[in-house]
């Protein structure tokens, strides 16, 4: 069976990809105490979404897998992304 | 045609893409909480705010990075397997079994010190708390404890393909079970990425 992802990644690339995400872990504690009121929230789950991306990509391969992998993975975050805005748009709204 | 050949056919694209498809069930799992948070967290936004002061930062922040470090050592290992060094690839699993133990020992003295100041569910002292506050209280345990159990999970995995390893059932042709068991870990990682920041970073 043809593997289209032979891709093996360095160990380079992993000890990066680790740098970059404490990097933003640091950022997101640091953010707290910026006082931003409703949009420290917003920021700490900003960071937090770019964290999942980049361990999606990399360390779960997802930049090396298929189309298929990758649509599906996106559509599912999208979908969680629809039914937190139609709970919310319900809950507003009553 | 006497002898039945039982030949080893694994479909690695197939397999993998079945493991993702019940990593996508996990995600709505937690997700589906994450939403519960969220409503509950906009209605009593004062009440979550006072009682996430209780949690230790500290602990979490080191959890967080416990976690991420884990996440590299297993993504390393599966470098390692493919690279066909089995045997940095074992201490690879390892290491990461190490942190996962920190991980669930960090959890233990967390929940130990709530539990000692009496805050969980179904306590005297709970019931002071305002409605927001033990609302919070019993998310913080449901999702926290849910993650910790997957964490287990995770661990107890990763021991599987550590003896695999060890034993060569895993090795640079075979490693399907290695590569699947690192994304249960990792999506172990990334609930914790969310999760931290919604319990312990917030304003």
């Amino acid at each position: 069976m043809e593997n289209h992802d032979n891709h093996i990644a360095s160990y380079s690339l992993n000890w990066t990809v680790l740098l970059g995400l404490l990097i933003l872990t640091t950022l997101s504690v640091l953010a707290v105490e910026i006082h931003l009121g409703a949009f420290t929230v917003a920021l700490a789950l900003l960071i937090a979404s770019v964290k999942v991306t980049i361990v999606m990509t990399y360390f779960m391969h997802l930049k090396y897998e298929g189309i298929m992998l990758r649509l599906m993975a996106g559509g599912v975050f999208l979908l969680f992304a629809a039914v937190i805005v139609v709970t919310f748009s319900d809950y507003y709204f009553r | 045609m006497s002898t039945n050949v039982h030949s080893e056919y694994i479909d690695r694209d197939t397999g993998k893409m079945g493991m993702w498809l019940f990593l996508f069930t996990e995600l709505y799992l937690f997700g589906g909480l994450f939403i519960v948070y969220a409503v509950m967290r906009s209605k009593y936004s004062a009440d979550f705010h006072l009682a996430a002061l209780e949690l230790n930062t500290m602990i979490g922040t080191i959890n967080t990075v416990v976690l991420l470090v884990s996440s590299m050592t297993v993504a390393m290992s599966l470098t390692a397997i493919q690279r066909n060094q089995a045997g940095l690839a074992m201490g690879l699993v390892f290491v990461t079994l190490l942190l996962a133990g920190i991980f669930i020992v960090n959890k233990y003295f967390e929940w130990g010190h709530e539990i000692s100041l009496q805050l969980y569910p179904g306590t005297e002292v709970m019931k002071t708390l305002p409605h927001g506050g033990i609302i919070f209280y019993s998310l913080y345990y449901m999702m926290t404890g849910l993650h910790v159990l997957h964490v287990i999970i995770g661990g107890v995995i990763l021991t599987i393909v550590l003896f695999k390893l060890k034993s060569g059932t895993i090795n640079r042709e075979h490693f399907l079970l290695h590569e699947n068991g690192a994304l249960y870990w990792h999506l172990v990682d990334l609930i914790w990425i969310f999760l931290f920041p919604l319990l312990y970073l917030i304003s």
